[in-house]
């Protein structure tokens, strides 16, 4: 069923068609519509799930120890400082291979108050062992709440789909709603390979001497790894069931770009336009969208970017003493190749700051060969 | 006078559900508490363990020596994740099962106090206890809000004691207006046994408050800690009672029943209770007469609360 709706309501029908058992939310702009209309589900019965009303988003997380551990398909979703107070229960999750699904609506963080797009809240839990995948439309959303389940689930690690405040979340979009039946087929319910069990009682987790821990972290490492090759069958089963699908990156027009341009999330469809426009111009320009960022499809940046001779990266976050997140990573996925072209960085849309066609296509023609200097990133836009 | 100690033997699991071969210190109250409360829990209890002494000496990967499943977590989420573990449970029709906190005073009193208070008020369905040794001994004896008065810790060097009482906690966990509450002693066992025979019959929030001696952080003999527990409740810094929710005919006519359910064979003064631990060495007597007159008005009150369920149930 086709249905005009916003963009985190599309993701609360991807977790009402997920069939979770428990959900477990605490309420922040932006997220909070999700959790609304997940509560109107519940409410209305066409979700058989607990819904936890915590009293922050610790807890929120926490619970889901508790929750995905006695065998419940689990969902929580947060944003910005929420997703921050999170941290270390982030760690623990991944650590614990719990294959909990979050959705993050990016929203700035800083020592003031702002509530609009940035990805430096998702950004600052990279390392905690989370599969990060950022989005770009609606329809992505939904899919990617069905999709990351599979996925979670098939590498027992947890899944954020990550996506703009506002520019996404707030956005009314047509989106093809499946229906629970198909979904279903593609998604069984949740069996961990590790139940819970008072017939044969198991301790999970636990202190963890020198002896085991370093091997415990290689095994976490391994799982994360080990996505990147089912992502795919993910992807294949995807489409066969709903006839779309989403890869690791998307790629348009870069089989023979001299540029390319690199984006992740809302900011990826305004550089549609402008790849389309310098395109008709004789521009040789093609355009690659991050999906999978934790962990990092090396291969498939390497692929995509190696026969480029420069690459040009759009960052909505900000490293504190390093720059562009994307950038810094993407150079160093770049390194070892024996095809590396310099990768410029652009730092673009912080706090939600509009980034308009004429701003992308005015930091394309900003970065001429060799200049600026690739290491020192562009702030665009800035306000001297 | 010997007090006569009687649990009903059929009520007894036969089943010994916590192994030896842990590596707490001797004379560890906690584990004395854990071995009756899961005889009266049984096999179908789910133990949550936030960072403490316990989560550390009850295994160690890859051992366990309790035969239920154990989760454990961050330090500051026992109680939230006993409400998820709880959800699952109850969304998966798992039915007649416990899940239980098992948290140190740190992870009650202090940091876990956000996801208790959050769990309690929304009434989830869980066992919340906490075993009390008056400080983070895991971490090598820091003060908590849970220690007494007057106390020797680490961050309460000489000339520095703890100048602040102990937090109430039991009544902070009456102020969320749940089922059932109660404190307990192992130095008590057929009344510890009973109150987690009952907490396990209740549904929504259960919390118990078990004083748990710990000789490395009270310099103690390891021999005295059940003798030295037993003094807690004869001089009444540590009365054993319990407070059962009865719920009215009509909605907001909820009581709370009042129940002493220790009454100490003998009396003895606070100041013989507070000498026998190395840890008061240092306190003054100012000290000594505050906690004999907190403690005497605690059962005071004990007393007129539990008279007034009495009168009320006649
Ligand atoms: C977030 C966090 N802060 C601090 C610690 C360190 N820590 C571990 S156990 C503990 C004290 C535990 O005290 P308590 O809860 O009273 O249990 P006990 O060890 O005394 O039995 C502390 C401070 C931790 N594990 N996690
Ligand atoms: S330090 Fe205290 S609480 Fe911890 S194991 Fe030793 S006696 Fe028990
Ligand atoms: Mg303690």
């Amino acid at each position: 069923m086709k249905k005009a709706i916003k963009g985190n309501h599309a993701v609360s029908h991807g977790v009402r068609l997920s069939r979770v058992g428990v959900i477990s939310a605490y309420p922040i702009t932006p997220q909070t519509t999700i959790v609304e209309e997940l509560s109107e589900m519940c409410a209305r019965r066409e979700i058989d799930a607990r819904f936890i009303k915590v009293e922050s988003e610790h807890s929120a997380m926490a619970s889901l120890i508790g929750a995905a551990t006695a065998g419940a398909r689990t969902f929580t979703a947060s944003s910005g400082n929420g997703l921050l107070l999170m941290h270390e229960v982030l760690h623990w999750t991944a650590g614990a291979r719990l294959p909990i699904v979050m959705a993050d609506v990016n929203r700035a963080v800083s020592g003031v108050w702002n509530i609009w797009a940035e990805q430096t809240d998702s950004l600052a839990q990279r390392d905690t062992g989370w599969i990060q995948i950022y989005c770009e439309s609606s329809q992505e959303l939904l899919d990617g709440v069905l999709m990351a389940y599979r996925l979670a689930e098939k590498v027992m690690l947890p899944v954020m789909i990550a996506y703009d405040a506002f520019f996404l979340s707030h956005t009314t979009e047509i989106v093809d709603i499946p229906d629970a039946d198909v979904v279903d087929r593609f998604l069984p319910p949740y069996e961990p390979p590790v139940q819970l069990n008072f017939d044969d009682p198991r301790m999970f987790g636990g202190f963890f001497s020198t002896d085991y821990f370093y091997e415990h972290r290689y095994t976490v490492q391994q799982a994360s790894q080990e996505a990147l090759n089912v992502y795919p069958e993910v992807c294949r089963e995807f489409n066969a069931h709903f006839g779309r699908s989403y890869d690791l990156v998307e790629t348009w027009l870069t089989d023979d770009a001299d540029t390319i341009l690199v984006t992740a999330g809302a900011i990826t469809s305004v550089s549609r336009i402008v790849i389309e426009r310098l395109r008709s111009q004789g521009e040789k320009v093609g355009l690659m969208k991050l999906r999978m960022f934790r962990p990092i499809p090396v291969e498939c940046w390497r692929k995509v970017l190696g026969n480029a001779s420069r690459v040009v990266v759009i960052d909505r976050n900000l490293s504190v003493g390093v720059g562009g997140v994307f950038a810094a990573e993407i150079r160093s996925a770049l390194y070892a190749s024996d095809r590396h072209p310099p990768v410029y960085s652009a730092i673009a849309g912080l706090g939600g700051r509009d980034v308009t066609p004429e701003d992308v296509e005015g930091i394309l023609h900003s970065m001429k060969v060799d200049d600026p200097s690739p290491d020192i990133p562009l702030y665009w836009g800035l306000k001297r | 006078m010997q007090r006569k100690i009687a649990i009903p033997r059929e009520l007894l699991v036969d089943e010994e559900l916590m192994l030896p071969g842990m590596t707490s210190c001797q004379g560890c109250a906690a584990p004395i508490s854990m071995k009756i409360a899961l005889k009266a829990l049984g096999n179908r209890t789910v133990i949550v363990f936030p960072a403490c002494c316990f989560c550390v000496f009850q295994g160690g990967y890859p051992y366990t020596n309790l035969k239920v499943p154990v989760i454990h977590c961050p330090f500051e989420t026992s109680a939230v994740v006993a409400s998820g573990a709880a959800a699952a449970l109850d969304v998966r029709g798992e039915k007649d099962t416990t899940v239980m906190v098992w948290a140190g005073d740190g992870g009650t009193f202090d940091i876990g106090i956000q996801a208790l208070s959050g769990a309690a008020e929304r009434n989830d369905n869980i066992l919340f206890v906490c075993y009390d040794n008056e400080a983070y001994m895991n971490t090598g004896i820091q003060r908590s809000s849970a220690t007494p008065m007057g106390a020797w810790t680490t961050t309460t060097p000489a000339g520095a004691l703890k100048s602040e009482p102990k937090k109430d906690i039991e009544q902070i966990m009456l102020a969320h207006h749940i089922a059932y509450m109660a404190t307990a002693s192992p130095a008590y066992p057929d009344d510890l046994y009973r109150k987690f025979q009952k907490a396990r019959q209740i549904t929504g929030m259960k919390f118990i408050h078990l004083l748990s001696a710990c000789p490395s952080g009270w310099r103690i003999d390891p021999a005295d800690s059940v003798r030295i527990m037993r003094m807690a409740t004869q001089s009444r810094v540590f009365p054993i009672y319990e407070v059962t929710k009865q719920t009215g005919a009509v909605p907001g006519e909820d009581t709370w029943e009042y129940d002493i359910t220790v009454i100490p064979e003998k009396e003895v003064p606070v100041s013989d209770y507070l000498k026998s631990q190395g840890r008061f060495r240092l306190m003054t007597d100012d000290m000594v007469v505050k906690i004999q007159k907190q403690a005497d008005r605690k059962w005071r009150d004990l007393i007129e609360k539990r008279d007034a369920t009495r009168l009320a149930c006649v």
